[in-house]
């Protein structure tokens, strides 16, 4: 119990001397600049790149990676590069817009359930428990058969599917909270719900739940690639990485530039989002409740 | 009824009601809120007559619980109906794909668990140290990573580069031993390489937890030696918490399953599914649906029932 | 037999960080030696370093520590093994984390003795057994067969240290043994531990932050701040005469007298808080009867200016008591009144002025004020939703109350996460006081402090007294604290009240039993008082057999 005190000061130390950006340290920080070039990129790149790239047949079939054309060509004889680059569009915005609905709303409802208690949490939780005993790829396929494969339908079934995921995380922090003291002195001081969600709960569980927003686009990104490998995501002519995987399966004989630079870009991608994600101060919080 | 009894039945029925509550929201989505399932079979040029024989032929002029309570007793009783796309009983479907998905899931957890259990374990009583910053780095790279990424590189390594392998995977060809495994290998290796990753972070912070516990500090106070300390004194603590590592890791393996049942041509329920919501034909998917998630359901089951067994609190309830 | 301690230059980082400094001690066989320190000066890490242990993240740097013939810290791992539970052995704080909840506790107990081969499986079961009689534990015989879950705290931390006699250690280090318990169940166990002790003539290291357990455990004392020695002498000479300013405000700390606040508290006619007939519990209510009954049947007037202690040890529902009050249980039968009127039994009921007249004071500063928030925001709050003061307003009366508490007006910017605490307390009780309420609930304020800061707080509580009209219901399971600030003692066990006992009357007894009891079992600074406790009752019935 003596040692806990100084050991703690220590590592908190050892976090302010952290180098980088916002104190990332040198690997977070190196991730968030993976995932805001990708961002720039997704944004920029449809006026960027001529539309002559995107000709069928300006290259050969499976072109080898040439001066010009760094990525060489795809199964249509496209420019690889600039597919990659345009695909970024579709696997970065689409992952990030449902990532970020599926966190407010599952933190949104853990929020009420955790503060409001009672009948309204029990039902919450038994549904969302319900939802979560779906494996997230099966609930994807089953929402594609019922709804089909347009963009905006993948966000809210992406969404829908990491919703219980955000909230269970989100209710089992926000109960920590509610419990504590200073929750219970604002309730004896009469206050309302909303103030007691906003500004008693949500500031103690941001930090982890930033963490989780991370993580949360983590596996939506992956499972809008898989759902496209499938056939079953973004549909020709767009094309998300995961699309582009699929078209150019046929390279894997010819040396395979061009199905493993898409799965290559997911594979940063991701992997920035996860630097970036061990290296924020919310990570212990998250995985103290998983 | 002993107390012990009484909570694993309890923990049955939840499980229970869980699975109803989960065909539920499957029968939701696919059923109900899609439109009109005739209208989709037949077509826009369809009249009204046509339209309306087939409604009342497949049973969608009967109110929604009627058609819920007449889908689930099919379920129940073994016979969902027949594809809409072959005609053929989709049980029967089913049948002839089951064996072999379950051989695949078979063969991947005999390998996967033992050796999730065993890295998980060294990392927890390593912590901190070389080996376990090694597998945790692994393991991140491992699950971000997207599981076609994982497959088509083993192709490209190992059917493509060294053709030691061939690229598909027939189950006709498990006749001989030679066959099974150059069949099996490559869906299995890349199985393994998700599902262990996620058993071993788990298996690591469940056992790390146990580890961290003022009676572990206790015990080797008392100079009990390292390897009796993780056998005997954490590990038991954390056979529940493990069990349902374990558990929940098998959610991946079903994802990976899917991705590669679909990229090796494996003649598995999860390509058959894949095939189905592809031709949107609802019964198969429904079916296929809730048979992944009553499988899954069951594990979970099991998982706690091993943990209540494990947890002298409950075991010896008063 | 007792080996003797020697402690040369002992340094142990955390990082580069140092917890402790240069620490030299030596300990003659058969004698104890108490560290004694606040949470922090690192006793409980010198106390590890002795058997050569040292936490997650720490490292012994440096220094010498000699066990009888045995260097121990440049012993290899496998000498410390052999060396921990055999000729050393360790008592935790807390029993109830420290014995592993899968495994019968005979067979913890008997582990050390197994592990280094002293005795066979038949004989240590035996010599556990005959240890669990003279540490006076009921069913000797049979409670080795229960897991830890199934025995009580008071009960674990003597099967902790049969856990470590068994193997007949030379040195036994005692980790704050009896800081988790009540205090009449801490006389039972210190009187068992000090016999135990003596009877074995081992040598002994005592850690605490209990002045007064320590002086009637050890013979001699060394005090610790921030991982340094501050002063090492006898225990007669540290009680008598001090030569450490440190020391010396430990003593007076562990010395409250009562401060009796010169309040005149004027017994109006009719009492501004009348509880009558209180049950409350846990479970479904019949017949205004809980299931798990956690308060029965109590009676509590309380009249304008008046502050009245409520001291029970663990279970005595004098926690629920308050929480009734407040409105975060409502009561199954009995009622409450309050300015002459029925206090409705929730939070939804009670209206604003209600809810602003009753404030209740938690016992974790740490966990009583949110960490996102400023002492400004924190303070500022209670003043706009009571008061609905402007801006300006509110910040002039923040730093009137930051005033009041004797805390520095520049910390009402600081997010109260660095604060110490004692500063958390110190605004705790700011908030409380913010809503300007009639009756303020403080719920054992002092207890998760260390005994210096306690006392300050305690200080602090009398001046508000006199400076601040309102009326206190102070809640404690210390009776120092409770007779140095209240007008009037309710004692409560298992949920009812036994007696009420006014401050006049304090010294006129003989009280009731159990207040007798209670107070016979808080322990005193002097050496000699355990004897006098326990040579006033009948000799216990344990016999040891060898």
């Amino acid at each position: 119990m003596n040692a806990s005190v100084p050991a703690r000061s220590a590592s908190a130390a050892s976090a302010r001397r952290r180098s980088g950006v916002f104190g990332l340290g040198v690997p977070g920080t190196l991730g968030l600049l993976v995932i805001l070039a990708w961002l720039l990129v997704a944004l920029a790149a449809p006026s960027w790149i001529s539309a002559g790239a995107q000709d069928i047949g300006g290259l050969p079939v499976f072109a080898p990676a040439q001066i010009g054309h760094w990525l060489g060509a795809d199964y249509l004889g496209r420019d690889m590069l600039a597919r990659v680059l345009l695909g970024a569009r579709y696997t970065v915005v689409v992952a990030l817009v449902a990532a970020v609905g599926a966190s407010a709303v599952g933190t949104g409802f853990a929020l009420l359930a955790a503060v409001s208690g009672g009948w309204l949490d029990t039902v919450l939780s038994r549904g969302m428990d319900t939802l979560i005993s779906i494996p997230s790829k099966l609930f994807a396929l089953i929402m594609v058969a019922a709804f089909g494969t347009s963009v905006p339908l993948l966000v809210t079934t992406a969404a829908v599917i990491y919703v219980p995921g955000a909230y269970r995380i989100a209710r089992a922090l926000a109960v920590n909270v509610a419990a504590l003291d200073y929750v219970v002195v604002a309730r004896t001081r009469g206050e309302s719900r909303w103030y007691l969600m906003l500004h008693e709960v949500l500031p103690n569980i941001a930090a982890p739940m930033l963490v989780d927003l991370g993580l949360r686009f983590v596996y939506v990104v992956l499972l809008l690639a898989s759902l496209s490998f499938l056939g079953l995501g973004v549909q020709p002519p767009a094309a998300d990485w995961g699309t582009l995987v699929r078209e150019n399966l046929g390279a894997l004989w010819e040396g395979g530039l061009a199905v493993v630079a898409p799965a290559l870009a997911i594979a940063t991608l991701t992997m920035a989002v996860n630097l970036v994600v061990d290296a924020l101060p919310g990570r212990d919080a998250r995985k103290a409740v998983r | 009824m002993s107390p012990l009894l009484r909570l694993i039945l309890q923990r049955l029925g939840l499980a229970l009601i869980s699975l109803l509550l989960v065909s539920v929201v499957v029968f939701l989505i696919t059923a109900v809120l899609p439109g009109d399932a005739a209208q989709e079979l037949l077509g826009q040029d369809a009249t009204p007559e046509t339209l309306a024989a087939l409604r009342t032929q497949m049973g969608l002029d009967q109110p929604l619980p009627l058609r819920y309570l007449h889908w689930l007793g099919g379920l129940v009783t073994g016979n969902p109906g027949r594809s809409l796309v072959s005609d053929a009983p989709v049980m029967e479907l089913i049948g002839n794909r089951l064996p072999n998905s379950l051989l695949l899931a078979a063969v991947t957890a005999v390998i996967a668990v033992p050796l999730a259990l065993l890295l998980g374990t060294l990392a927890a009583v390593f912590r901190g140290g070389w080996l376990d910053r090694l597998l945790n780095n692994g393991a991140v790279v491992l699950v971000s990573v997207p599981e076609f990424l994982i497959a088509t590189l083993a192709v490209l390594l190992l059917s493509v580069k060294l053709g030691w392998l061939p690229a598909l995977s027939y189950a006709s060809d498990i006749d001989s031993l030679s066959g099974a495994a150059r069949v099996f290998v490559m869906p299995v290796l890349t199985l393994c390489c998700v599902v262990v990753a996620q058993m071993m972070r788990m298996t690591r912070a469940a056992l790390a937890d146990q580890l961290d516990a003022p009676y572990i500090e206790m015990a080797r106070l008392k100079g009990v030696p390292p390897l009796r300390l993780v056998l005997r004194e954490a590990m038991p603590n954390a056979i529940g918490p493990i069990a349902n590592a374990v558990a929940l890791s098998t959610s991946y393996l079903l994802g990976g399953v899917i991705i590669v049942e679909t990229i090796f041509h494996y003649p598995g329920v999860a390509k058959l599914m894949v095939d189905g919501v592809s031709q949107r034909d609802m019964p198969l998917v429904q079916t296929c649906t809730m048979i992944f998630c009553a499988g899954y359901l069951l594990l979970v089951l099991i998982a706690d029932v091993i943990g209540i067994l494990a947890n002298p609190r409950l075991r010896h309830a008063r | 037999m007792g080996a003797r301690i020697e402690v040369e230059n002992l340094r142990i980082v955390a990082g580069d960080v140092g917890l402790v400094h240069d620490i030299s001690f030596t300990v003659e066989p058969g004698q104890v030696l108490a560290l004694i320190g606040e949470s922090g000066s690192g006793k409980t890490t010198i106390a590890l370093a002795l058997m050569g242990y040292a936490r997650r993240g720490c490292r012994i740097a440096s220094g010498r520590v000699r066990v009888g013939e045995v260097d121990v810290l440049t012993l290899a791992e496998s000498g410390k093994r052999a060396l921990r539970g055999r000729k050393i052995a360790y008592i935790a704080q807390s029993a109830a984390a420290s014995f592993n909840p899968s495994r019968r506790l005979l067979d913890q107990v008997v582990e050390p003795a197994l592990l280094h081969g002293v005795l066979e499986r038949a004989a240590a079961e035996r010599k556990a057994i005959a240890l669990f009689r003279e540490l006076a534990l009921p069913d000797a015989e049979t409670i080795g067969q229960r897991y830890p879950h199934e025995v009580s705290g008071g009960q674990l931390q003597r099967l902790m240290a049969a856990m470590a006699l068994i193997a007949d250690p030379d040195v036994v280090i005692f980790d704050e043994p009896t800081t988790a318990l009540d205090v009449t169940t801490q006389v039972e166990v210190l009187a068992a531990f000090r016999r135990a002790m003596r009877e074995r003539g081992v040598s002994a290291i005592y850690v605490s932050h209990d002045l007064a357990v320590v002086a009637q455990m050890a013979d001699s004392i060394l005090v610790l701040r921030h991982g340094r020695m501050r002063e090492c002498a006898s225990t007669v000479q540290i009680l008598a005469s001090p030569a450490d300013d440190y020391t010396r405000s430990l003593l007076a700390a562990s010395r409250i007298g009562e401060r009796a606040p010169d309040v005149s508290a004027q017994p109006s006619a009719m009492p501004l808080l009348e509880v009558t007939a209180l049950s409350a519990g846990y479970g479904r209510v019949r017949d205004g009867k809980c299931e798990h009954p956690v308060l029965e049947d109590v009676e509590i007037q309380l009249y304008a200016g008046q502050a009245i202690g409520v001291i029970g040890e663990s279970g005595s529902g004098k926690s629920t008591l308050a929480r009734c009050i407040a409105g975060l249980i409502a009561p199954a039968a009995g009622t409450i009144r309050f300015g002459g009127h029925p206090l409705p039994a929730t939070l939804a009921q009670r209206d604003r002025e209600t809810l602003r007249r009753v404030q209740i004071v938690f016992q974790h500063a740490d966990t009583a004020l949110n960490p996102a928030h400023t002492v400004a925001k924190i303070l500022e709050r209670p003043l706009a939703f009571f008061h609905d003061m402007d801006a300006n307003a509110r910040r002039r009366r923040v730093a009137e109350l930051l005033d009041l508490v004797k805390l520095p007006a520049t910390l009402a910017e600081r997010s109260c996460v660095g604060l110490s605490g004692g500063q958390k307390q110190r605004v705790n009780l700011a908030r409380a006081l913010a809503a300007q309420p009639d009756l303020i609930l403080c719920d054992e304020v002092t207890s998760a402090l260390d005994p210096v800061v306690a006392a300050a707080i305690l200080d602090l509580i009398c001046e508000l007294r006199r400076e601040v009209k309102a009326s206190y219901l102070f809640i404690s399971h210390d009776m120092h604290s409770v007779r140095a600030v209240c007008d009037a003692i309710v004692v409560m066990r298992y949920g009812r009240k036994l007696a009420q006992i006014a401050r006049e009357d304090y010294a006129r007894g003989p009280h009731h039993p159990y207040y007798e009891q209670l107070a016979r079992s808080v322990p005193e600074l002097r050496t000699g008082w355990l004897d006098e406790v326990l040579a006033a009752r009948p000799a216990p019935t344990g016999v040891f057999v060898p």
